[in-house]
């Protein structure tokens, strides 16, 4: 039944035409319809999952266009990694849909929010079912366009709208890459197709530094929508939009398109001599890895917290498939979805309880809020990857993978996972603990339709790692898997080594924040420089300030300039001369063929003056005339 | 003295020239129509004489004859016509006061 795979994102496209045309006269005013399409998409996925667990495939073409003589194909295919992104995808965005009938609840654009967030779960599905770079290339930029739409949700905030037009900039960066990276593979080898292009990497037909060329541009669209260093800076401030935005797009799906476009193309990272574009992705990820979580540290915005922690944990996924581990990599993205959707979820709570983002003004929430509280501690503890939780495994998994491939990313990746549990911990314990310390506040326990979906989300995130745990064979190394990138083997010494790094980073949170033995200002003090660069946020956003965006304004005044003096001028002096030329032709018109018509009309006047004066209206003056001329014809007969 | 063609076309001719003096000169729209009587009339000598002289078998020319004078007939029974709607309505039968052709 896999042919009928192409229902999966139709259905999500359906409902966001039905609430955009219908509005608030839609069922649910749009929520409903939105989270029954997305609810029909789980079930198909579900049902896609499990052809696919007994072994089916689908893979098809149809040529949509021929250029340069060669037929460009679209299509789609299932097969292990989709059915897993198909299922991450619809079941997330279902749990999150159901979530937000109750976060946005009363809002002023409450139909139009379920819109794109429909057109968003379509493009992503497409993004992930297509069987070539064309539907992958459509679907990525439908996601990015639809995270600029529900960034700028609340596009009444300027900082809404900054933020939204800066995530637009800034992963569009990368997709320039990814393009120029696609069209290279074009150009070499005629096709768009995933498999085909694989063929001939395999074959050799692309290959050396021109295949580590295209491998490295291609990464750099995964390098904007992932968030990665350098261009990770729009994602926290993409929190601007509305929470569940930020859990689906800004955490659980869209931000994993770019891990997801390195384990799709992974045959063309894997086929670069040495697997140089891998080890640069796996740099790239342990270095945002660890980047982000030194910044998540000191964040003080319950979402910006989640921000960071998400890029830190893509660079995770990265570095993952980067050092050999693509079933690692995928299977953090999996269980990362889960419990990132969890957190912001639960973050998403408590600030529909607070109304506010602050998590110094909060405190002592865990008594009030217990379901909020309980399930935010277990996605903390998946985050942190703490035994059994689903990060557990799968960090893990990338840990190990990276001990074995390059002791540097190794030694970024612990590091970063001891401060992912310190950071996380911190927000909880200032969050859920002591006492709140904003008066004016009155938070309560979130609606049922916000807390059911946060128990589900939980539930996964406990139980989804035990998919890659060593008891039951490893299914999910044997289902998503790729030659030659197998991974080890499950380590117990290594798991204990890992669980106590992320323990450590636990109990520091809790003497530092919750037991205060260890003032957080003495650590202040005591990291200084370090300290005060990891509060700028490294100065990203100012070297991007003074070496990008000042630049090119100073570069676009100029050019404006430019426009107005130069460009303007030239034109408006064309102008000038065709008036005085028309001047010239008007006086050459005025005299000279108004002259010739006027002539003619003159001479006939004129004419016609004189002879009238013949016309005497008197029959006998004629007849005179006549007889007069008859003699005159006769005398002139005669005469010759 | 032997009477030939040529005394009969001088007569004609002479008849034809006082009848066009006549349309020519007078202005009484009722001489006018008596003077195209004449030049009709004079016609009638000519084509009587040709007939005579030049054709004697033949009887074209006095049929002409016979029908220029029917002709005659009715043109003086319109041209009378005429004459009285004229005088109806514009109260003269002096053609040079009939102007209402002029421009």
């Amino acid at each position: 039944m896999l042919q009928y795979a192409w229902v999966i994102p139709v259905l999500p496209f359906i409902g966001f035409w039905w609430i955009i045309f219908a509005g608030r006269r839609a069922p649910g005013q749009g929520a409903y319809v939105a989270i029954g399409a997305m609810l029909g998409a789980a079930l198909l996925s579900v049902a896609a999952f499990i052809e696919v667990l007994r072994g089916a495939r689908y893979d098809a073409s149809v040529v949509w266009a021929t250029v340069l003589n060669r037929p460009i194909e679209v299509g789609y295919q299932v097969d292990p990694l989709t059915s897993v992104m198909l299922l991450v995808v619809t079941v997330v965005g279902s749990l999150i849909f159901i979530y937000s009938i109750g976060y946005m609840q009363g809002d002023l654009r409450y139909p139009r929010f379920f819109a794109y967030m429909s057109l968003f779960a379509s493009s992503m599905l497409l993004l992930v079912l297509g069987n070539n770079f064309l539907t992958l290339y459509a679907g990525w930029e439908l996601v990015g366009l639809c995270s600029y739409l529900l960034i700028g949700f609340w596009f009444e905030r300027p900082a809404a709208a900054r933020a939204s037009m800066k995530a637009f900039v800034t992963t569009r960066v990368g997709d320039l890459f990814m393009f120029l990276g696609i069209l290279l593979i074009f150009l070499q080898l005629g096709t768009l197709n995933f498999n085909e292009i694989f063929s001939g990497v395999e074959t050799g037909r692309l290959a050396g530094g021109l295949l580590t060329l295209a491998a490295v541009l291609v990464f750099g669209g995964a390098v904007g929508k992932s968030a990665q260093v350098p261009l990770h800076v729009w994602l926290p401030d993409a929190m601007e939009g509305p929470t569940p935005v930020s859990a689906l797009i800004h955490a659980a799906t869209m931000v994993a398109a770019g891990v997801y476009l390195v384990a799709r193309a992974y045959p063309l990272f894997f086929g670069t001599p040495g697997h140089e574009a891998l080890t640069v992705v796996a740099y790239i990820g342990g270095i945002t890895a660890i980047m982000a979580a030194t910044i998540g540290v000191v964040q003080d915005d319950i979402k910006r917290v989640m921000a960071y922690s998400t890029i830190s944990q893509l660079g995770y996924m990265m570095m993952g498939l980067g050092v050999l581990g693509f079933t690692a990599g995928v299977f953090h993205l999996m269980t990362h979805a889960f419990f990132k959707a969890l957190l912001f979820l639960a973050a998403g709570s408590v600030i529909h309880a607070m109304h506010t983002n602050d998590i110094k003004q909060m405190g002592g929430l865990g008594k009030i809020m217990p379901i909020t509280y309980v399930t935010m501690v277990i996605g903390a503890l998946a985050l942190a990857g703490i035994p059994p939780f689903a990060g557990f495994w799968s960090k893990d998994e990338i840990l190990l993978e990276a001990y074995h491939y390059d002791q540097v990313l190794y030694a970024l990746g612990a590091a970063g996972a001891f401060l992912t549990a310190f950071y996380i911990f911190r927000m909880i314990i200032y969050t859920f603990t002591g006492s709140l310390r904003s008066h004016p506040a009155h938070p309560h326990e979130s609606p049922r339709v916000m807390t059911v979906p946060l128990v589900i989300l939980a539930f996964f995130s406990t139980v989804i790692g035990l998919a890659g745990a060593p008891w039951w064979d490893n299914p999910f190394h044997h289902f998503v898997r790729f030659e030659g990138a197998e991974g080890a083997a499950f380590d117990f010494e290594f798991a204990l080594r890992s669980t106590a790094i992320a323990g450590l980073g636990v109990l520091s949170a809790l003497v530092v924040y919750h037991w205060r033995l260890v003032s957080a200002a003495s650590l202040r003090r005591a990291f200084g420089p370090l300290y005060i660069a990891v509060v700028h946020k490294y100065y990203w956003d100012e070297l991007y300030q003074y070496a990008v965006i000042r630049p090119v304004v100073w570069a676009a005044r100029r050019l404006r300039t430019f426009d107005v003096y130069v460009v303007d001028g030239a034109v408006n002096a064309i102008g000038v001369v065709f008036v005085w030329f028309s001047r010239l032709y008007r006086v050459f018109d005025l005299y000279v063929v108004d002259g010739v018509v006027n002539l003619v009309a003159w001479t006939a006047k004129t004419m016609g003056g004189v002879l009238r004066y013949g016309q005497t209206g008197r029959p006998q003056n004629y007849l005179l005339i006549i007889a007069l001329g008859v003699i005159a014809l006769v005398v002139v007969g005669v005469i010759r | 003295m032997h009477v030939g063609l040529t005394h009969y076309l001088v007569v004609s001719t002479i008849l034809f020239c006082i009848g066009l003096y006549g349309v020519l000169t007078r202005r009484n729209a009722v001489a006018i129509l008596m003077g195209i009587e004449l030049m009709l009339n004079a016609s009638n000598i000519n084509l009587v004489a040709f007939n005579r002289y030049l054709a004697p078998g033949a009887v074209g020319g006095q049929t002409f004859a016979l029908v220029i004078i029917t002709l005659a007939a009715c043109e003086a029974a319109v041209g009378l016509a005429l004459v009285m709607a004229a005088y109806r309505s514009l109260e003269t039968i002096h053609v040079d006061e009939i102007n209402v052709m002029k421009w």
